[in-house]
């Protein structure tokens, strides 16, 4: 009889630590991460750089123009976390219908959904805003980033997001992963990096680590018709101030003829880096 | 109405790059009629900042900030712009002051431009130039908001001796748990290591060296002459270099004095990232390599030649000017 009530007793045990368990599972996995990846649409990295005739803007005669790369590593991470964990993959950018082309990109990539905010993407303060504004009404749990876009090189959207949404921020990420709202990530530093410990809701400056170059994706086919259906949402600009304005711009000088030395001279290279150039 | 300048250091010591800051808010301040506020966590000795035209020193001592933490050190920073009524912040362009500066940025509603190479074209207004598209271009842009953030570039304003009487005064900005959502729990970075960032020379190698193993004359040139190794996009997609060595426009961008690139033939990407670099010397076996129209000095011939030549008359040379 007490043997019984022992068995019992263990049978009921095992099964509350079964269930505790579960919950655990389901508290700390969340089923659905949301997730935004903030793009920038910004010239190919092979394109040459000229500027109007006044030197007052950047001439895009001519010009390719493709998803920011930093932000293109982000994305493909995004997709992992949804093909891998269970998320929703939102994409959005700051721009004029001139960007649609590279959100749509994005969709046959595999995102689910694209939000233009219908705006010239005139300063780094500005965009932020108009992201924080987008974020903040989503609810997202994690937002990608780049790093920088490799046009106006700012470098500053993510953290002023961060700022204004009060949302913990890695920059330079190349490392992410996710298990319940606890992050551990990677951080290039100079020298070498860091590993860092953070909770959801999270932004990152992102870049090239957090995917390999090789696991970027083309889009196929499939996805590119895809893409045609899913939704495009254009919302107006919120009201917003400027912080900086691009008044002029130029080139750099152009550079002198190289002076070529023998390769059986090299005391003439050593000679010229010492005396002429004095770097060494 | 002073200017107000983050001086980064690292276990106790200030970096290069803090006096490069603490120049050229030197001359900010000077253009505007007002004095330089540093901003120090855990230097022990700040005296070298007035060599470099700081007039005063907030010194922060807290172990809770032995480690740099970009948002608990933007809040530090962000109270000591309001302690000073600071209208100007100047900081480096180094990986931690730029993501600090995004958050100070944030916090304090201002205007940010990093990547500026110039003293300002004028202080009112405050318009500074910069660079643009990943060093293919300049612009000159005008901060607006009211409080501005500068991010200067490295070795391009360069650093400058004013020599200006220091006083210090103990800063305890008030941090709380809240402010260290984000935490360091390891750093792996080589000991001893020149880094891309701050080295004066930077020895490259791509391709042309046809594998990973060829390495150790590279490594050993830089050894030589101080300095810090990189390599091109397509070494570090293969991995045969680690990723943080990879310059260009998607990489890292070096701002040396001397940049020697070895068997690399000059993407425009590449070209892009490593711009900045006052003096370039290019050693490729193709003559046509594009990378020798932006190059000062070439040489046409064999890395696998030309290279293990080069250590052994550096070498000599070394010994003549040590």
């Amino acid at each position: 009889m007490i043997l019984k009530f022992y068995y019992a007793c263990i049978v009921f045990l095992i099964f509350i630590s079964y269930l505790s368990g579960q919950a655990n599972r389901l508290f700390k996995q969340p089923l659905f991460m949301k997730i935004i990846v903030c793009i920038s649409n910004v010239p190919d990295t092979t394109s040459k750089i000229n500027f109007t005739a006044d030197n007052s803007q950047f001439d895009t005669t001519g010009v390719q123009f493709v998803i920011n790369p930093n932000d293109e590593f982000g994305l493909t991470r995004a997709m992992w976390f949804k093909e891998k964990q269970g998320a929703s993959v939102d994409v959005v950018t700051v721009g004029t219908a001139a960007v649609e082309p590279t959100m749509r990109k994005a969709l046959a990539i595999g995102a689910d959904e694209a939000i233009r905010v219908n705006a010239e993407p005139t300063d780094g303060f500005f965009v932020a805003q108009q992201l924080a504004d987008v974020i903040k009404n989503g609810g997202y749990d994690l937002i990608i980033a780049g790093r920088e876009s490799i046009d106006y090189n700012g470098g500053m959207v993510p953290g002023i997001i961060a700022a204004l949404l009060d949302l913990n921020f890695v920059n330079t990420c190349i490392g992410l992963e996710v298990e319940g709202d606890k992050v551990t990530a990677q951080r290039e530093i100079d020298g070498g990096k860091e590993t860092i410990a953070t909770s959801l809701p999270l932004i990152i400056g992102g870049q090239k680590g957090l995917v390999e170059e090789s696991d970027l994706r083309i889009p196929n086919m499939r996805g590119i018709m895809m893409a045609r259906q899913k939704k495009l949402t254009v919302v107006e600009p919120v009201a917003a101030s400027k912080a900086t304005a691009d008044n002029r711009f130029d080139k750099p000088a152009p550079k002198g003829a190289v002076k070529l030395v023998d390769a059986e001279n090299i005391d003439e290279l050593i000679n010229l880096l010492h005396n002429e150039a004095k770097v060494i | 109405m002073s200017v107000l300048v983050y001086t980064e250091s690292e276990n106790g010591k200030f970096k290069k790059n803090a006096f490069e800051a603490a120049s050229y808010a030197y001359v900010v301040a000077k253009e505007m009629g007002t004095t330089v506020t540093a901003v120090a966590f855990n230097v022990s000795d700040t005296s070298l900042l007035g060599t470099y035209g700081v007039s005063k020193v907030l010194k922060i001592t807290d172990e809770t900030l032995k480690t740099f933490n970009a948002n608990a050190y933007a809040k530090a920073i962000a109270e000591g712009v309001q302690k000073e009524n600071a209208t100007v912040v100047i900081v480096s362009s180094s990986t931690d002051s730029k993501y600090l500066a995004a958050l100070l940025t944030g916090k304090l509603g201002a205007g940010y431009v990093p990547n500026v190479v110039a003293a300002p074209d004028s202080v009112s207004p405050m318009v500074v130039k910069r660079t643009a598209f990943s060093n293919k271009g300049f612009a000159h842009t005008e901060i607006k908001a009211d409080i501005k953030v500068i991010g200067v570039s490295n070795n391009a304003y360069g650093v400058h001796e004013n020599q200006t009487a220091l006083s210090e005064e103990a800063f305890s900005p008030s941090l709380g748990e809240a402010d260290f959502g984000v935490k360091s729990i390891a750093l792996d970075k080589a000991a001893g290591k020149v880094t891309i960032a701050d080295a004066d020379i930077v020895v490259s190698a791509g391709r042309g060296l046809k594998g990973p193993e060829n390495w150790g004359m590279i490594e050993e040139l830089a050894g030589i002459l101080g300095a810090a190794t990189a390599c091109s996009k397509p070494v570090s997609d293969m991995g045969w270099r680690p990723h943080g060595e990879h310059v260009g426009q998607t990489g890292k961008p070096v701002a040396s004095n001397l940049y020697i690139a070895i068997g690399i033939s000059g993407a425009i990407q590449h070209l892009a990232g490593v711009s900045a670099s006052k003096v370039k010397v290019v050693i490729n076996s193709d003559p046509e390599a594009p990378f020798f129209k932006a190059a000062d000095y070439g040489i046409v011939g064999d890395a696998f030649a030309v290279v293990p030549k080069l250590i052994e008359k550096l070498k000599e040379f070394k010994a003549q000017n040590a």
